[in-house]
C-alpha cells in the first residue's frame, strides 16, 4: 500500500513537472532592433523572435515571450519570472558567474562608434552606451567619459542632441541608424564579447542542453546563417 | 486596424497618421492609460489602509507593536523608492513561492537557493508557468500594487500619526469625561476629527503617487511612460511606420494627461476639504459655522 501511494505520488510529481515544462517563457528586452524589438502590432519581433520560435520548434517546446527592462533582466531570470534570456546578451565571464549561457548563436560581433561627424575624440570625449553592457565597460576602459542610458535608442538620441560625442553599440544595431540617418561610423570597429547566447538559470541545465542542441542543429544546416543575413545583412559575421 | 492599413509604406499624410495611431502598439499605449488609472484607484485605498495600520501601531500602548509601527515608517521612508521597488516585489514573490513550496512539495529535497538561483518545485510557482500570459500580468500588477501600498503606506502612516496628534487634546478629555473607553474615544472622537488635519499631507501623497507610476516598468508592468518612450523613439525602416525621434510629442501628450489628472484631483480634494471641515474645531470649520449663521 505504501509503495502504491509513493508510486502515485512520484507519478503525480513527474506529470506535474512535465506539465510545468510545457511552456517555456523567453525573456527579452524588446528595444534592441534588429535583435529584438516590439513591432507595430505590439508583438516581439526581430532576429531573436524568429530564432527563439525556431529553437522551440526544434526542441519540441511551447514558448511564450515576455519583455523585461534590461536593468533587471538577470535578477528576474534567477528569481524565476521567466526561464531564459534571449536579448542580444553577450557571453561574458561576469555574467557567467550568475547565469548559464548556451553556445553563442551569433559569432563575436563588432561594436562600433557612431557620431554626427568624423572628427570626434573617441578617447577624450563623451561616449554614450547602454547601462550594463559590454560596450559601457569598454568605454570606461578606453578612458573616455561614459554617459549611460537604459536603452540603445536613448544612447543614439543623446548623440543627436549633442549630449554625447559618439555612441558605442553593437554594429548590427547601428547599421540601420547610420544607413538611414544623419550619423556616420567613426574610428575602428572593436570586437567585444564572445558572441551572443541564451542565458538560463544555472539550476536548469536540462533546458539549457535542449536549446544548446537546437542551436547546434541550426548552425549545422545553415538556417542560423540565413537568419543573420536576413536581419543583419551580408556584412555581419556569420558561422 | 483598417483594411487600408495593410501596407503602410504606400500611405501618405493623414491616412498614414490614422493608420499609425491605430496600430496594435498604439492600442496597447491607450490601454496602458487604463492600467495607470486602475493602479491609482486600487493603490490609494490600499496605501491608506497600510498607513492607518502603521499609525495605529505607532500609537499603540503595547511596546512591540509600537516598535513595529515606528520601524515600518522609519525604514520605508528612509530607503530610496527605486531600491525598494527592485527589492520588495522580488522578495515578496520569492516569499510567497517559498511558502507554497513548503506546503505543496514537502518531499522536495533540492535546496531552494542554488547559488544565485531561486528554485521551487513547479507546482509552487506563482503563477504556474503553464498559466496564460494574462495571469502573469495580473500577478505582476498585484505585486506592483502591494509594493506601492507598502511604500506609500509608510508615508501615509506618518501623516496620519501627525494628524491624530493634531486633534485638540480637549476633545479627547471631553470624551473621557463622558466615560468613553480609549477604544471608543479613538473611533468616535479622534478618527472622525483627524482627517481634516491629514488631508493636506495625504493630498500631497496622492499627487506624488500619480507621478510615481513610471516605476511600474521596473516591475514589468508596461505603463504610459514606457509606451511613450517606446513609441516615440526613432524608428528605422525595420518598423512598419518609420519616423524620427518623436518622444517630445508623446511626452507632451503625457504632460497634458498628468496635468488634467492633477486638475481633477485638486477639484475633488478641495470639495473634500470643505466637507471635512464641516463642524470641526478648525479655522475653516469656524468660518463655515459663521457663514451659516
Amino acid at each position: 500500500m505504501k509503495k502504491l501511494i509513493l508510486g502515485t505520488a512520484a507519478l503525480a510529481l513527474s506529470v506535474g513537472m512535465a506539465l510545468a515544462q510545457d511552456v517555456v517563457r523567453l525573456g527579452t528586452e524588446g528595444a534592441y532592433p534588429p535583435y529584438n524589438f516590439i513591432n507595430d502590432a505590439g508583438e516581439v519581433d526581430g532576429l531573436e523572435r524568429e530564432l527563439g520560435d525556431e529553437l522551440c520548434k526544434r526542441a519540441e517546446l511551447t514558448c511564450t515571450w515576455v519583455t523585461n527592462d534590461w536593468d533587471s533582466i538577470i535578477p528576474n531570470l534567477v528569481s524565476g519570472n521567466y526561464d531564459s534570456i534571449i536579448a542580444g546578451m553577450s557571453i561574458t565571464p561576469e555574467r557567467e558567474e550568475v547565469v548559464a549561457f548556451t553556445q553563442p548563436y551569433t559569432p563575436p560581433s563588432m561594436s562600433s562608434y557612431a557620431a554626427l561627424s568624423d572628427d570626434v575624440d573617441l578617447e577624450g570625449g563623451v561616449i554614450s552606451a547602454q547601462t550594463g553592457t559590454i560596450q559601457a565597460n569598454h568605454v570606461v576602459d578606453t578612458g573616455a567619459t561614459l554617459l549611460e542610458y537604459p536603452t540603445s535608442d536613448e544612447c543614439i538620441a543623446a548623440v543627436r542632441n549633442g549630449e554625447a560625442d559618439a555612441v558605442l553599440a553593437d554594429k548590427d544595431v547601428l547599421v540601420p541608424v547610420v544607413n538611414e540617418g544623419d550619423m556616420v561610423f567613426v574610428g575602428e570597429d572593436t570586437p567585444l564579447g564572445n558572441g551572443i547566447g541564451m542565458a538560463f538559470r544555472k539550476s536548469d541545465p536540462e533546458m539549457k542542453d535542449k536549446f544548446d542542441a537546437a542551436i547546434q542543429s541550426m548552425k549545422d544546416d545553415g538556417t542560423m546563417n540565413a537568419l543573420i543575413i536576413k536581419w543583419m545583412g551580408e556584412d555581419s559575421p556569420r558561422w | 486596424m483598417f483594411a487600408s492599413c495593410a501596407d503602410p509604406s504606400t500611405l501618405e499624410g493623414l491616412n498614414w497618421l490614422a493608420c499609425y495611431l491605430t496600430s496594435g502598439k498604439h492600442m496597447a499605449f491607450y490601454q496602458s492609460f487604463l492600467v495607470v488609472l486602475a493602479l491609482l484607484a486600487i493603490t490609494a485605498p490600499a496605501a491608506l489602509l497600510f498607513g492607518f495600520g502603521g499609525a495605529m501601531a505607532a500609537r499603540s500602548r503595547i511596546w512591540p507593536l509600537r516598535m513595529v509601527g515606528r520601524a515600518y515608517t522609519a525604514m520605508v521612508r528612509g530607503i530610496p523608492d527605486i531600491v525598494f521597488f527592485l527589492f520588495v516585489p522580488v522578495a515578496m514573490d520569492q516569499g510567497f513561492e517559498w511558502l507554497r513550496h513548503k506546503v505543496k512539495c514537502p518531499d522536495w529535497t533540492d535546496p531552494v537557493r542554488q547559488g544565485s538561483d531561486f528554485v521551487v518545485c513547479p507546482a509552487a510557482k506563482l503563477p504556474l508557468s503553464t498559466s496564460p500570459q494574462w495571469a502573469h500580468e495580473t500577478y505582476g500588477f498585484a505585486l506592483a500594487v502591494l509594493a506601492f501600498a507598502v511604500v506609500f503606506g509608510a508615508f501615509a502612516a506618518n501623516v496620519l500619526y501627525g494628524a491624530m496628534r493634531a486633534v485638540p487634546r480637549a476633545q479627547i478629555e471631553t470624551a473621557e469625561a463622558y466615560g468613553m473607553t480609549p477604544r471608543q474615544s479613538f473611533w468616535r472622537v479622534l478618527v472622525p476629527q483627524m482627517w481634516i488635519y491629514a488631508l493636506p499631507g495625504l493630498s500631497n501623497l496622492w499627487m506624488i503617487l500619480i507621478k510615481a507610476t513610471p516605476l511600474l516598468f521596473l516591475l514589468g508592468v508596461q505603463d504610459i511612460v514606457y509606451w511613450a518612450r517606446e513609441l516615440g523613439g526613432s524608428k528605422t525602416s525595420i518598423f512598419a511606420y518609420p519616423h524620427p525621434d518623436w518622444r517630445l510629442y508623446y511626452f507632451l501628450g503625457l504632460l497634458i494627461f498628468y496635468l488634467m489628472l492633477t486638475r481633477v484631483s485638486e477639484a475633488v480634494l478641495s470639495r473634500l476639504t470643505a466637507r471635512l471641515s464641516h463642524g470641526q474645531a478648525t479655522l475653516a470649520g469656524e468660518a463655515q459655522r459663521k457663514a451659516a449663521q
